[in-house]
C-alpha cells in the first residue's frame, strides 16, 4: 500500500531546520496509528544527503526532487512539485517556516483542500484530524478541521512536538523524482545573513530586553552625541548589549519587545509579540520588559519565564516562574558573571 | 500603477480576547485596520506617489469592516471596495482567495496586488500567497523592502525577510506582494482625508457582483474555540544584599530546575 502521510523536510543552506525533524517525527507517530508509511519530500540542490538523514529520523520513503532549478527556494516551483507529489496524500505534514507557510497554502490552492498553519496539538477524530491552533496569538485556541477534501495539510508550531532521535540503522528507500517547473515567475539574486544570530524560533533559551534596556542614569552618552534621541539610542545600546551578553553565555537568542524595536533600539526581526515573533522556548529571560498584553501573546508558552524588572508590579512577574525586583544594569552582568562561572566558560 | 491593496478588520492587539458559547469578544476594544496592513496601505500609496497611478482598498467582511476601509481611504487610497456577503460569514482561507481573486480580476488591470503579512486575528499568513497562485502570479511575501519597481519594463525586486535573513529576489509584474512590519512607517490620515472618506461611495460586492455564480464550499470548519489553561504561576521573587548575591541565587536556581 502506497504511503498516505507525508513530511516536508524544510532546510536552508545545506542544513536542515530542527523543526522539519519534529514534522517527521509527528508523521512517524500518525502512520503508525493509522497502519500506513511515512514519506518525506525533500526538493532542493545537491540535497541527496538530506534524503538519507529524512530516513534516519523516520521516514520509510523519501521522494527527492534534486535539480539546479530548486538551488533556491521559490514559492511557485516547490508550490508545483510538492502539489504534484502529494496529490495522493491523506495528510501532509510541515514545519511552519518563513517558507513552508506559504508553500502549505500554495499547495492547499492547487489541490483545493484546506490547510491549518500552527498546529499546537491534535487528535484522530473519525477519518479527520483534528487539529489545535492558536488565533489571537495565543489568547485563544481553535480546533480546525478539514473533514472531506484530501490531503488535509498542517504544518506545525515549532518546538510544539518533540524531536526524534536519529537512528541510523534504520532502513528506507530514496526514489528520485521529476520536478514540476511552470512559468517560473521569480529569480533569487542573493542572501544578506540575518541579524538576529541564533534563530528566534529554533530557540531553546530567549534573552529578551525591552523598553527599560535605555534607562541607566548611570550612563553619560559621549559629548559627540547631542541629540536627545540618539543619546537614548546610544543608552539603550550599552543596555542591548548586556543583554547580549548574557544571551551568549547562555547559547540563546536575543529577542526584545514591540516597545524597544518602535523606539529604534534594535531590528524588527528580533521582535517577539503578537506583531512579530510568536516563540516557545525552554528558558525565557525578560529584562526590562513590563509585560505589555501584545508581548505576552508571543511569549507565554515558553516553559519557564524569568523577569528582572525595577517595578515588582510589573504584569510579566504573573507569569514569571523566577523574578527578580531590580535593576537590570546591575542584576544582567552580574547574572552573566554568576553563569559563567557556574557553567565553566 | 493599477494597485490593490488587500485589508482586513481586526480587533487591536492591546484587547482583551475572550470567548463564550462559541463566539469571540473584545470587550470595549475598537476594531481597528489589521495593523499589518497599514504597512500594505501606506507601502501601496509609496508606489503611487513614485509612480503615479491609483490604489483601491479591498476588504471582505461585515458591513463594519467598512470603518477599516475608510481608514485605508483617509490614508490617501483612491478607492475603496468591500466585499459582503451573507453566503461568506463562514469562508475559510481557500474561499476568501478565491473571492478575492475574483475581486482583484474583476477591478481589472491590476499591476500590484499587496497584503499585509497576515491578520492578527486568525493569523494564517496564507492569503497573500493563496490569492498569487489562483491568478498564476509570482508572490513576494513577507517583504522587507521593495529595492526597485520598473512599471514599463513589468519588473519589481524585494528583500524578503525569512528566517535566515534576507533574500533577494526578482519578480515580473503583475505581482502579489505581502510586507512586514518595519518597510515603512505608516501615516496618519489627514484631516482632509478623514473629511474625504467621511463622504466618500464605497461599492459593495456580493459573490455574485464577481462573477462567482455559486459561493464556493469551505474545506475547513472550527468546530471549537476556546482559551487556554491558565496555568497558575507562583513567581519565586530571588532576593539579596548585593545584585550579586541575587544573580548568584538566580543562577543556582537555574541549574538546579535543569534548564540551563
Amino acid at each position: 500500500m502506497a504511503n498516505k502521510i507525508f513530511a516536508y523536510i524544510d532546510h536552508f543552506g545545506g542544513q536542515v531546520l530542527p523543526a522539519s525533524w519534529e514534522a517527521v517525527g509527528v508523521a512517524r507517530s500518525l502512520a503508525d496509528q493509522l497502519g500506513s508509511g511515512v514519506t518525506a519530500v525533500v526538493l532542493g540542490h545537491e540535497v541527496e544527503g538530506i534524503a538519507n538523514q529524512s530516513i534516519e529520523y523516520g521516514a520509510d520513503q523519501v521522494l527527492l526532487g534534486d535539480d539546479p532549478e530548486l538551488k533556491d527556494y521559490r514559492p511557485e516551483l516547490f508550490a508545483g512539485t510538492l502539489s504534484h507529489l502529494a496529490a495522493e496524500a491523506e495528510v501532509l505534514i510541515l514545519p511552519t517556516t518563513s517558507r513552508t507557510r506559504e508553500l502549505a497554502g500554495m499547495v492547499a490552492v492547487d489541490l483545493e483542500t484546506g490547510m491549518a498553519p500552527d498546529v499546537i496539538s491534535f487528535e484522530i477524530d473519525g477519518d479527520a484530524i483534528l487539529a489545535t491552533r492558536p488565533i489571537y496569538a495565543g489568547k485563544l485556541l481553535t480546533k480546525v478541521v478539514c473533514r472531506e477534501k484530501r490531503p488535509q495539510i498542517i504544518t506545525l508550531r515549532t518546538r510544539a512536538f518533540p524531536k526524534p532521535e536519529p537512528e541510523s540503522d534504520r532502513s528506507g528507500e530514496v526514489v528520485r523524482v521529476e520536478v514540476v517547473i511552470g512559468e517560473v515567475v521569480t529569480e533569487v539574486t542573493g542572501y544578506k545573513p540575518s541579524e538576529a544570530g541564533v534563530s528566534l524560533t529554533d530557540a531553546a533559551i530567549i534573552v529578551s530586553g525591552g523598553r527599560g534596556v535605555s534607562n541607566n542614569p548611570k550612563l553619560t552618552p559621549p559629548n559627540e552625541i547631542t541629540d536627545e534621541k540618539e543619546q537614548e539610542i546610544w543608552r539603550a545600546q550599552q543596555g542591548f548589549a548586556l543583554v547580549r551578553d548574557l544571551a551568549e553565555t547562555l547559547g540563546a537568542a536575543m529577542g526584545a519587545s514591540r516597545a524597544a524595536v518602535d523606539a529604534g533600539y534594535i531590528p524588527y526581526a528580533l521582535q517577539v509579540g503578537q506583531t512579530g515573533k510568536v516563540v516557545s522556548p525552554d528558558l525565557y529571560v525578560a529584562c526590562g520588559i513590563s509585560g505589555a498584553i501584545q508581548h505576552l501573546a508571543g511569549m507565554r508558552t515558553s516553559k519557564m519565564i524569568v523577569a528582572i524588572n525595577r517595578d515588582s508590579e510589573a504584569p510579566i512577574f504573573k507569569l514569571a516562574r523566577f523574578g527578580v525586583a531590580g535593576d537590570l544594569f546591575d542584576i544582567v552582568p552580574a547574572l552573566t558573571r554568576a553563569l559563567k562561572e557556574r557553567l565553566g566558560k | 500603477m493599477n494597485i490593490v491593496v488587500c485589508v482586513k478588520q481586526t480587533p487591536d492587539t492591546a484587547a482583551t480576547v475572550s470567548v463564550e458559547d462559541g463566539v469571540v469578544s473584545w470587550g470595549d476594544s475598537p476594531l481597528v485596520l489589521n495593523p499589518w496592513d497599514e504597512y500594505a496601505v501606506e507601502e501601496a500609496l509609496r508606489i503611487r506617489e513614485a509612480h503615479s497611478g491609483q490604489v483601491t482598498a479591498l476588504s471582505l467582511g461585515p458591513e463594519a469592516a467598512m470603518e477599516a476601509l475608510k481608514l485605508a481611504l483617509a490614508m490617501g487610497c483612491e478607492q475603496a471596495i468591500l466585499i459582503n456577503d451573507p453566503a461568506l460569514e463562514d469562508a475559510d482561507p481557500l474561499v476568501v482567495s478565491k473571492v478575492l481573486a475574483a475581486a482583484i480580476k474583476k477591478i481589472g488591470e491590476v499591476d500590484l496586488v499587496l497584503f499585509g503579512r497576515g491578520s492578527v486575528d486568525n493569523d494564517t499568513g496564507i492569503t497573500g500567497p493563496q490569492v498569487a497562485r489562483r491568478l498564476n502570479w509570482p508572490v513576494l511575501s513577507l517583504v522587507a523592502d521593495i529595492t526597485s519597481l520598473d512599471p514599463e519594463g513589468r519588473t519589481i525586486a524585494v528583500e524578503r525577510m525569512i528566517d535566515e535573513g534576507r533574500q533577494l529576489v526578482r519578480g515580473s509584474l503583475p505581482a502579489v506582494v505581502s510586507v512586514v512590519k518595519g518597510i515603512n512607517e505608516p501615516r496618519y490620515p489627514s484631516f482632509m482625508g478623514i473629511r474625504k472618506a467621511s463622504r466618500a461611495e464605497m461599492p459593495i460586492w456580493s459573490t455574485a457582483d464577481i462573477g462567482l455564480d455559486e459561493v464556493p464550499t469551505p474545506a475547513m470548519t472550527w468546530p471549537e474555540i476556546f482559551a487556554p489553561l491558565k496555568v497558575e504561576t507562583e513567581c519565586e521573587m530571588i532576593e539579596g544584599e548585593t545584585p550579586e548575591e541575587v544573580a548568584a541565587r538566580l543562577a543556582d536556581r537555574l541549574i538546579e530546575e535543569k534548564v540551563i
